[in-house]
C-alpha cells in the first residue's frame, strides 16, 4: 500500500512539475521536455495502479497495456513537436535575420 | 456470412478502418490521391448511413473488438447523438474533400509556388484521412483509455494539417496547438488514471453503474473536463483557437473549426450527463454555463472587432460554442430528452454553417489575394454562389428561422423559461444580435458593387470550392425544417438517456 | 394533399420561382426577366383570388408541418390573411410594372428583381401564416429579402441606411422571438385562433401576459414605425422609388401593422385584451405616433422624407382601431386603412418617383408649376393626397369615418380630438405641394430633366399611379358596394364575431 502511495506521490509531483515549466517557460524545447516529464508521471501513476505486493493476487494487466500505448503515442507526438519546433525555430531565426538585414540596409545607404 | 448482415455490430468498423486505409494508400501512392479519398469518403457516408439503418431498426448495438468481452476489451457502440455527430463528420467530410480538391488545383495553377502547393496537397489527403479515422472513433468508442488514443490520434493530425500551410505565423501557431493539445489529453488521461483506481474498469456502462460521490472520481471528472474544455477552446481557455483557424490554409481551417472541436464537445458533454450524472452539482452546471455566456459574448465582440474574414470567422467560432455550454444548466427541467436535441442540433448546424463560412473565406482569400474586410467590395460580382453561400450561412448563425441555428436557440429559450432561467434566454437574445452585427458588418461589403468596379475574372474559381460551401449553408439552412428527423435518431438512442434520468438530476 | 393546400403552396410558389430563377438570369436577358415576372404576379393574383373565393364560401386552407413537439410550421388562409394578401398581390404587380420603367438601363437588374420577388413571396407568407412562429419565420425573412433592396444603390448613405434597418429590425425580431417563446411557454400554443387563447390563463398569470403583451408589440412595432421605434423609416427612403413603394404600402410597414392586427385579434382575442386592459397602452402609442409623425413630416422639405413621415402617422392609424377593440365600427376603420393607406400612399410614392426620374426634383421647394410639365403623375399624386387628407369621395374619408363613428359610439372624445387635428396637419403639409405644383410659377429650368416616352415620362412609369389613383377614387364610391375592401372588411368583423 505504501510503495504505491509513494509511486504514485511522485507521479503527481512530476505532473505537477512539468505543468509549472510548460507554463513558466517559453522556449519550444523546455516545454516539449515539459510535457515528457507530465506524461512519465502519469503513467508512473498507472503503473503503481497496477502493483500487488507478492503473493496477494494476479496483477492486473490493463494498466501495463494502457502504459504501453501510453509511450507509444508519446513518442510520436514529441516526434512532431520536435519537428514542428525546429520549423518554428528557424523561420523565426529568419525573420530576424531579414529583419536585422533591413534595419542595416538603410543605415548603409545613409554612410 | 454473418459480417455482411446489416444487422452485424461489426459495420461498426466500417468509418474507423476505412479512411485509415485510404489514409495509408493516400501515403503511399503518388498518382489518384484524390480518388482515393473522395472514394473513401463517400463510403464513410455509405457506412455511417447503414449504421443509421441499423439503429431505427434494431436500436443501440455494441460491438466488442477482437471479441473480448467488456472487462479487459474495448467496446464501440452506436446510438442516437453519436450516429447524429457521425453523420455530421461524413457530410462535411465529402464537402471538405471536394473543396480542398478545388483549392489546391486552383492554387496549384498559379506557377510561382506550384511545385510548393504540389507538396502540401500531398501531405494534406493522408493527413485529412487519419483526422477523420480519429473523430468517427472518438464518437463510436465506448472505452475511455481508447478515447485518449483517438484525442491524441486527432491532436497529431490535427496539428499537422495546420502547420501545412508553412508560413512562420501558421507554423507557430500549429505549434502552440499541439502543445495545448498535448496538455488536454494528458490532464485527460491522468483523469483517466484516477478513475481506473476508483473503478477499476474502462468501459462507459460500466463506469455508469459504479458512480459514486468519492474523492478520486470527483478528481477524475474535473481533470478530464478541464482536459476537454482545453481542446475545445471555451472561454477562457480560448487563446490558441483563433490563430490556429485563421492561420491554417481554407480546407484545414473547415475542418480544424467545424469538427475536431466538436470531437472533444461531443466527449465532454457525454461524461457529463451519462457518466458522471449523479455527482454532478448544480453549481457546476451553472458554472459552465456561465462560462458558455461570457464566451458568448466575449468571442462576438472580438469577431466584431477583427479587420479579416478568416479572423472573424475563426472568433465566430469560440462564440458560438458558448451556445453549446449555455445549454447545461439548462438541463434541470423534467423531461430531458431535449438536452441531447439541442447541443446536436447546435452542432451540427455550426459545423455545417461554420464549414461554409470557412470555404466562403479561403475562397474569397484566393481570389482576391488578401481578405480585409474593408476592401472586399464588389465581390459579389464575380463570386456570386459563394457571397449567397456566406448569407445563408450566415442566416443560420444568426439563429434566424427556418435554420438549424434557429431551432436550437428556440430549444435554448424554451428550456430556459421553462425552468424559470430567464437570465439565459436573455444571454441567448444578445448573442444573437452580436452575431448579426458581425455577419452584416461584412455582408454589407460583399453585396456592394462600386459604380467604376471593373469586372475582371483573373482565373475563374473552380466549382468545386464554390458548390460544396454553397451545399452545406443550404443544409444548415434547411435542417431546421427537417428537425424532426434528427430529434427521431435520438430518440431511438434514448434507451440510456432514459435510464439515467429517471426524474431529473438531484 | 387536397386542393386548398395545393392552391397556398402554389400562391406561394409563384413569386418564388421566378425569383430563384431571375437570379441565375444572365443580366442582359431584360425581356425573358420582365415577362416572368409578369406571368408570376398575375399568376398569384388569379390564384388569389380564387383563394379569397374560396375563403368567402367558407373553405378551410391550411397546411400543418411539425417540426418539433411545440413549434409547427402552420399556413393558413382566414379572411384576414385574404384581405392582405391580395393588396400585396395586386400592388406587386403594379410595381413590379413599375419598377421595371424605373430601372431601365441601370446595373444589377437580376439582382434586384431575384430579392424583389423574395420580398413578395416573404410578404404573402406573413398574410398567410397561421401561428407566431410561422409569423415570426417569415418576418424575419422579410428583413432578410427588404435589406439588399434599400442597399441597391451601394452608396455611403444607403449603406448606413440600410445598416441602421438592420439594427432596428433585427432588433425587434429579437424581442418578437423572445416574446413568442415566452408565450408558447405560458400559454402553450401560438396558433391564430380568432378567439385568442382560454381566459382562464387571465386568472393565473396576468402580469405576465401583460409582459409578453407588450414585448410582442414592440417587436412588430419596429416594423409598423410606432414611436419611437420609427428612427429607421425616414432614412430607408434612399432607395429606388419602388422599393419606397413596397416598403411603405405593401411590405415592411404593412407587415408590422397586420403582425399588431393578428396579436390583438388572433392571438389574445379580444375578450383577454379587454381583461387585461392593455388597449390604452397601444391607443396612446398609437396616437402619439400619429401626430408626431405628422408635426415631422410638417418640417420635411425633400418629398420623399415628407411622405416617409406621413406613413409612420397613417400606419398608426390602423393600430389605432384596432385598440378599441369594442368597438365594431373602429374596428371596421383600422382594418380598412390597412388596404386604403397601401392604395393612396404607392400612389403617392409612384408620383414621387415619376418626379425625380423626369425631372430631377426631390425637394418640394423645386416642385412650382410641375403640374404643367406632367398633368397625369400630379393629378393621380393630387388625389393621392386628397385621399390622405380624408376628403370624400376617396377612401381615406371611408376610413377615418368609421374611426370617427367607433370612437364617438364608444364615448372617446380624444379619439375623436386626435383625428381632427392629425386631419387638419395632414391638410397642412399636403395641401401646400398641391398649391405649388398647380398654380405656381416655375423658376428656372428643371433640375435634371429628361423626355422619356411620348408622354410626359416612360409609360410604365405612368400608368402604374393612374392605376392606383383611379382605385383610390373608385372603392371610395363604391364602398357600400358588394365587392370592396370595405365589404371584405366587414365580412371579416362579422368572422370575428365583434
Amino acid at each position: 500500500m505504501i510503495t504505491t502511495l509513494l509511486y504514485s506521490m511522485t507521479g503527481l509531483i512530476l505532473f505537477a512539475m512539468g505543468l509549472f515549466t510548460l507554463i513558466i517557460h517559453s522556449h519550444p524545447l523546455r516545454k516539449i521536455l515539459a510535457v515528457n516529464v507530465m506524461s512519465t508521471g502519469v503513467f508512473l501513476i498507472l503503473v503503481a495502479a497496477a502493483y500487488k505486493p507478492l503473493g496477494l493476487g494476479k496483477i492486473d494487466p490493463v494498466p501495463h497495456a494502457m502504459v504501453l500505448t501510453g509511450i507509444v503515442v508519446s513518442v510520436s507526438v514529441t516526434a512532431l513537436a520536435l519537428l514542428l519546433a525546429c520549423r518554428v525555430q528557424e523561420t523565426s531565426n529568419l525573420d530576424l535575420l531579414e529583419r536585422r538585414k533591413q534595419e542595416a540596409r538603410p543605415k548603409e545607404s545613409n554612410q | 456470412m454473418t459480417a455482411f448482415q446489416l444487422a452485424a455490430p461489426a459495420w461498426m468498423i466500417v468509418p474507423i478502418i476505412l479512411p485509415l486505409i485510404a489514409g495509408l494508400f493516400c501515403f503511399l501512392f503518388n498518382r489518384r490521391i484524390f480518388a482515393i479519398a473522395l472514394t473513401a469518403a463517400l463510403a464513410n457516408l455509405l457506412g455511417v448511413c447503414i449504421l443509421i439503418y441499423q439503429l431505427l431498426f434494431f436500436g443501440p448495438m455494441r460491438c466488442h473488438m477482437g471479441g473480448w468481452q467488456t472487462p479487459i476489451g474495448i467496446t464501440l457502440r452506436t446510438d442516437g447523438p453519436a450516429l447524429l455527430m457521425l453523420l455530421t463528420t461524413a457530410i462535411t467530410g465529402l464537402a471538405v474533400t471536394l473543396y480542398a480538391r478545388g483549392y489546391f488545383s486552383y492554387r496549384i495553377l498559379n506557377p510561382r509556388h506550384a511545385a510548393r502547393h504540389q507538396q502540401q496537397q500531398r501531405y494534406f489527403w493522408p493527413l485529412w484521412m487519419l483526422l477523420l479515422t480519429g473523430l468517427n472513433g472518438l464518437f463510436l468508442s465506448n472505452d475511455i483509455f481508447n478515447l485518449y488514443v483517438t484525442l491524441e490520434l486527432i491532436a497529431i493530425s490535427a496539428a499537422s494539417l495546420a502547420a501545412l500551410s508553412g508560413k512562420p505565423a501558421s507554423q507557430l501557431a500549429a505549434f502552440r496547438y499541439l502543445l495545448v493539445s498535448l496538455l488536454g489529453s494528458l490532464t485527460y488521461l491522468l483523469g483517466v488514471v484516477f478513475l481506473y483506481r476508483s473503478c477499476g474498469v474502462l468501459d462507459l456502462d460500466l463506469l455508469q453503474n459504479l458512480m459514486q460521490n468519492a474523492p478520486g472520481i470527483r478528481a477524475a471528472l474535473a481533470l478530464m473536463s478541464i482536459g476537454l474544455l482545453l481542446k475545445t477552446a471555451l472561454f477562457p481557455l480560448h487563446f490558441w483557437l483563433p490563430p490556429a483557424h485563421a492561420n491554417a490554409l481554407a480546407p484545414v481551417s473547415v475542418i480544424l473549426s467545424a469538427l475536431v472541436v466538436k470531437g472533444s464537445f461531443y466527449l465532454l458533454f457525454r461524461f457529463w450527463f451519462e457518466v458522471f450524472t449523479p455527482i454532478i452539482t448544480t453549481s457546476a452546471l451553472n458554472f459552465m454555463g456561465t462560462l458558455g455566456a461570457i464566451a458568448i459574448v466575449w468571442g462576438a465582440i472580438q469577431a466584431m472587432r477583427q479587420p479579416r474574414l478568416k479572423l472573424m470567422v475563426a472568433y465566430s467560432t469560440v462564440s458560438q460554442l458558448g451556445y453549446l455550454f449555455i445549454a447545461f444548466p439548462l438541463t434541470r427541467i423534467d423531461g430531458n430528452i431535449h438536452i441531447w436535441g439541442i447541443v446536436i442540433f447546435m452542432a451540427m448546424a455550426h459545423a455545417c454553417a461554420k464549414s461554409a463560412m470557412f470555404m466562403v473565406a479561403g475562397t474569397v482569400f484566393l481570389h482576391l489575394g488578401h481578405d480585409r474586410i474593408k476592401d472586399l467590395n464588389g465581390i459579389r460580382a464575380n463570386l456570386p454562389i459563394t457571397v449567397f453561400a456566406y448569407g445563408i450561412a450566415g442566416v443560420s448563425l444568426m439563429g434566424l428561422p427556418p435554420s438549424g441555428g434557429f431551432i436550437a436557440k428556440w430549444l435554448l429559450l424554451s428550456s430556459a423559461l421553462t425552468s424559470s432561467q430567464w437570465w439565459w434566454a436573455l444571454v441567448i437574445i444578445v448573442g444573437s444580435l452580436l452575431a448579426m452585427i458581425y455577419v452584416f458588418r461584412v455582408m454589407s461589403h460583399f453585396f456592394v458593387i462600386p459604380e467604376d468596379y471593373a469586372f475582371t475574372k483573373p482565373t475563374p474559381v473552380s466549382p468545386l470550392m464554390e458548390w460544396p460551401a454553397l451545399a452545406l449553408a443550404l443544409i444548415s439552412l434547411l435542417l431546421g425544417l427537417a428537425a424532426s428527423w434528427p430529434l427521431y435518431i435520438l430518440a431511438q438512442g434514448n434507451v440510456v438517456l432514459a435510464q439515467i434520468f429517471p426524474g431529473g438530476l438531484p | 394533399m387536397n386542393w386548398g393546400q395545393w392552391l397556398l403552396t402554389a400562391i406561394l410558389l409563384s413569386s418564388f420561382i421566378p425569383g430563384i430563377i431571375i437570379f441565375a438570369l444572365p443580366e442582359k436577358k431584360h425581356r425573358l426577366r420582365t415577362i416572368l415576372n409578369l406571368c408570376g404576379s398575375i399568376l398569384k393574383i388569379i390564384l388569389i383570388l380564387a383563394m379569397d373565393t374560396g375563403i368567402y364560401f367558407g373553405h378551410n386552407f391550411e397546411i400543418r408541418l411539425p417540426i418539433i413537439p411545440g413549434v409547427e410550421l402552420l399556413l393558413n388562409g382566414d379572411p384576414l390573411s385574404a384581405l392582405f394578401a391580395t393588396l400585396s398581390s395586386v400592388l406587386w404587380l403594379l410595381t413590379t410594372i413599375y419598377a421595371v420603367g424605373y430601372l431601365e438601363g441601370s446595373p444589377n437588374r437580376s439582382h434586384f428583381f431575384g430579392y424583389f420577388s423574395l420580398c413578395v413571396t416573404v410578404t404573402i407568407g406573413i398574410a398567410l401564416a397561421g401561428n407566431l412562429i410561422t409569423f415570426l419565420l417569415f418576418y424575419e425573412m422579410l428583413t432578410l429579402t427588404t435589406y439588399p433592396l434599400i442597399i441597391h444603390r451601394g452608396t455611403k448613405k444607403s449603406l448606413r441606411a440600410g445598416r441602421n434597418y438592420l439594427i432596428y429590425a433585427l432588433s425587434g425580431g429579437a424581442v418578437f422571438l423572445f416574446a413568442v417563446v415566452a408565450l408558447q411557454t405560458v400559454v402553450g400554443t401560438t396558433d391564430f385562433t380568432g378567439t385568442g387563447f382560454p381566459s382562464t390563463f387571465i386568472d393565473t398569470h396576468a402580469t405576465v401576459l401583460s409582459l409578453i403583451f407588450v414585448l410582442l408589440i414592440i417587436g412588430v412595432g419596429v416594423k409598423a414605425a410606432l414611436v419611437p421605434l420609427h428612427g429607421w423609416l425616414p432614412q430607408a427612403m434612399v432607395a429606388p422609388a419602388p422599393v419606397s413603394a413596397l416598403l411603405h404600402a405593401v411590405a415592411v410597414v404593412k407587415a408590422g401593422a397586420f403582425g399588431i392586427l393578428r396579436i390583438v385579434l388572433d392571438v389574445y382575442g379580444p375578450q383577454n385584451l379587454l381583461l387585461l386592459g392593455v388597449l390604452p397602452l397601444l391607443a396612446t402609442v398609437a396616437s402619439i405616433t400619429i401626430l408626431y409623425g405628422s408635426l415631422r413630416a410638417l418640417q420635411q422639405d425633400d418629398l420623399k422624407r415628407r411622405l416617409a413621415f406621413s406613413t409612420i402617422s397613417q400606419v398608426s392609424y390602423i393600430a389605432l382601431g384596432i385598440s378599441l377593440i369594442d368597438q365594431p365600427l373602429a374596428v371596421i376603420g383600422g382594418l380598412v386603412h390597412l388596404v386604403h393607406q397601401g392604395l393612396m400612399k404607392i400612389t403617392l410614392f409612384f408620383c414621387a418617383g415619376n418626379l425625380a426620374e423626369t425631372l430631377g426634383i426631390h425637394r418640394i421647394s423645386e416642385m412650382d408649376g410641375v403640374a404643367r410639365r406632367m398633368p397625369l403623375t400630379m393629378a393621380a399624386f393630387s388625389i393621392g393626397a386628397l385621399g390622405m387628407i380624408g376628403i370624400p369621395p376617396t377612401v381615406g374619408f371611408v376610413s377615418k369615418w368609421y374611426l370617427g363613428l367607433g370612437a364617438l359610439a364608444a364615448g372617446n372624445w380624444w379619439v375623436v380630438f386626435i383625428l381632427a387635428v392629425s386631419s387638419l396637419l395632414n391638410a397642412c403639409y399636403f395641401l401646400p405641394i398641391l398649391i405649388r405644383a398647380w398654380f405656381g410659377k416655375q423658376q428656372g429650368s428643371w433640375p435634371e430633366e429628361q423626355y422619356l416616352g411620348r408622354f410626359e415620362t416612360r409609360l410604365m412609369l405612368l400608368a402604374p399611379p393612374l392605376i392606383t389613383a383611379f382605385i383610390v377614387m373608385a372603392a371610395g364610391v363604391v364602398a357600400n358596394a358588394q365587392i370592396s375592401p370595405l365589404a371584405w372588411v366587414r365580412f371579416i368583423v362579422r368572422e370575428y364575431g365583434l
